[in-house]
């Protein structure tokens, strides 16, 4: 056999073998597909969907409201009429639970976003200059941080007058930043460092490439987590302000005062405790499922 | 360490400062006196109870005179128990509040290790499921309605326990359970996870290698180095012990601090509640101090050092 030349030839690939064979997924699609997996996660958002509209459409459909009164249908038990039973002053609890609900989820989302601005704008901030900037700022965190923030939060709430809608979002805004400011700070910190950034860098990214692609997508991932985690958290602090007497004022109804009011007809009652506070708790759980099921989307690392 | 130590020291006296500060400016910012909320009063009268509180005097030396107080150990008079100082109420206050805490402390912590052990000695199977359903229902139910149910039902109905007041052994159970809920469920969660990252390390392969028996591998082994996480909960722990005081003795009705502080927020008695945050915090942050410092015991490969650690 006769070699010729023709068969040391380079044989031509169809397909360039570079190009990459499937789409991109993005960073949402990917932390989705994750959390669709997780059932505890969404069953925690159906849950959260269903109290949405409860809370915002459903007084609608309801023919009461959060504060006339009934005083012929004083702690009416659970009936067709009332399906969770009246308070004592006659009124429908399910649709004062409905009322509530959007005040705790109000008080959730505003003094969260609050929380988020502060946070990000302060972490940012530290971590971007790091050095003496940094360890100052970090400090004045050490400092806020050492004292429990119920104490910040009852002190302002005396201060600035008890009730008020917006002043329990402002104070529970202005209070709960320091964690949001920690993470984002930390996130900054330590990503700007990675090798993947140099390796980016050398590649010839700029830095607007290199902070829309690179760092602000992995800082939004525990950004959203602890969001996800602080807006329970808000609603159960708003519920303990109600209780002690210094969170949302009659008539206005909120779970916490609802559930506060109602522990004095335990006895004979229980209706009008137990309601609203299945109200929170099921909230809580839901929030928490969720926020547990985006951090394990987000970060496939923590994942066990 | 010593340097750390003094450092960390010299801090903890900068924030007790601040806080000092910060409600003090916050108190005195409010608008109207402690005393205008009250029927009017001629003006004799007022002028007398501005002299006896010293209200009269320019603020910053009412602000220089409470520091000086505080160096001594006096937070000052209350506004509403007429005769009585805020150091009264503490005093009276404080062995309650401490025992109750003591004891919710002890549940806490002891029911969170044995639950979040044993639930990761049977990941996914009857007691990880149990102890899963336990610590979400602390963590989502609020104290108080938790409280109240305990109250009914442990107390009242079932006449197990009494279900108010205090004097005797018995009536500490109640509230101690019900202040522990919330970190027993919190200590679980972190055991149980801190405790399955243990048990699947290589040293604890050997020591089973070895043929030591098991529970000699969990107490000697895996325990030790399981427990750092929840060594760094203890600060919040005790924050939440503290402040979570509040609702259980309201609930209860014990004459601790806790309720103290709650009938003072609702009568605006100031000095009250500059007095008791005041107090919190320097007992916080003493407590947290000691939790570094215990952290390094345990954890040898810690280094204090002053640029990171505090």
């Amino acid at each position: 056999m006769s070699l010729s030349p023709k068969m040391f030839e380079l044989v031509k690939s169809q397909v360039s073998a570079d190009a990459i064979a499937r789409p991109s997924t993005t960073l949402w699609q990917d932390a989705w597909r994750r959390f669709k997996k997780n059932y505890l996660a969404m069953l925690g958002l159906v849950v959260l969907a269903l109290l949405v509209l409860f809370s915002f459409i459903g007084p609608l459909f309801s023919q009461f409201n959060f504060y006339t009164n009934n005083l012929e249908a004083l702690y009416a038990s659970p009936s067709w009429i009332h399906p969770f039973g009246t308070d004592d002053l006659g009124r429908d609890i399910m649709t004062r639970i409905m009322y509530g609900g959007r005040i705790s989820l109000e008080i959730g989302l505003v003094s969260v976003m609050i929380n988020l601005v502060l946070g990000v704008f302060y972490g940012g901030i530290s971590g971007y200059f790091g050095g003496r900037v940094d360890n100052i700022m970090m400090r004045i965190i050490d400092i806020i941080y050492s004292v429990p923030d119920l104490l910040y939060v009852i002190l302002l709430m005396v201060v600035l007058g008890q009730g008020g809608l917006w002043n329990i979002m402002i104070v529970l805004g202005i209070v709960n930043w320091m964690p949001m400011a920690r993470i984002v700070r930390g996130q900054i910190l330590t990503l700007r460092e990675q090798e993947y950034v140099l390796a980016a860098r050398t590649l010839g990214a700029n830095t607007q490439r290199l902070l829309l692609k690179h760092l602000i997508p992995n800082t939004v991932g525990p950004i959203i987590v602890t969001v996800a985690l602080q807006i329970p958290a808000a609603i159960f602090m708003e519920a303990f302000l109600s209780f002690i007497g210094i969170g949302i004022m009659p008539p206005l109804a909120s779970w916490g005062s609802m559930a506060s009011a109602g522990r004095l007809s335990i006895p004979s009652h229980p209706n009008a405790l137990l309601f609203p506070s299945m109200a929170i708790a099921i909230t809580m759980l839901a929030f928490n499922f969720v926020g547990d099921g985006l951090r394990d989307a987000f970060d496939p690392k923590m994942r066990k | 360490m010593v340097k750390y130590l003094i450092q960390r020291i010299a801090s903890s006296f900068l924030v007790l400062f601040l806080v000092i500060s910060l409600t003090f400016v916050l108190m005195h910012a409010i608008p109207g006196g402690p005393f205008s909320s009250e029927k009017v009063l001629p003006d004799a009268v007022k002028a007398n109870i501005e002299e006896r509180y010293h209200l009269n005097d320019p603020l910053s030396k009412q602000y220089v005179d409470y520091l000086v107080n505080i160096a001594h150990f006096d937070l000052g008079p209350t506004f509403r128990y007429a005769g009585r100082s805020v150091n009264d109420l503490i005093q009276d206050g404080m062995p309650k509040t401490a025992a109750v805490g003591l004891l919710a402390a002890i549940f806490g912590i002891g029911g969170g290790l044995i639950l979040g052990t044993i639930s990761a000695l049977g990941q996914n199977k009857t007691p990880d499921i149990v102890a899963t359903v336990f610590s979400t229902i602390g963590i989502s139910v609020p104290s108080f309605v938790l409280a109240t149910l305990f109250q009914y039902y442990l107390g009242y109905k079932t006449g197990w326990f009494p279900p108010v007041g205090w004097g005797e052994l018995k009536q500490l159970v109640l509230p101690s359970l019900a202040l522990s809920a919330y970190p027993v469920a919190q200590v679980t969660r972190l055991m149980r996870t801190s405790m399955l990252d243990v048990l699947g390390q290589d040293y604890i392969r050997t020591a089973r290698a070895k043929g030591l028996p098991g529970y000699l591998i969990i107490t000697r082994h895996a325990m030790r180095n399981a427990l750092l996480p929840v060594i760094t909960y203890l600060g919040p722990f005790f924050a939440y012990i503290l402040t979570g005081n509040f609702v259980v003795e309201y609930v209860f009705n014990i004459p601790g601090i806790g309720q103290f502080f709650v009938t003072s927020i609702n009568n605006r008695d100031y000095p009250t509640i500059m007095g008791i945050t005041i107090l919190y915090c320097t007992l916080l942050v003493a407590f947290n101090l000691l939790v570094d410092i215990a952290y390094t015991l345990v954890d040898p490969r810690i280094k204090l050092t002053t640029q990171k650690g505090a």
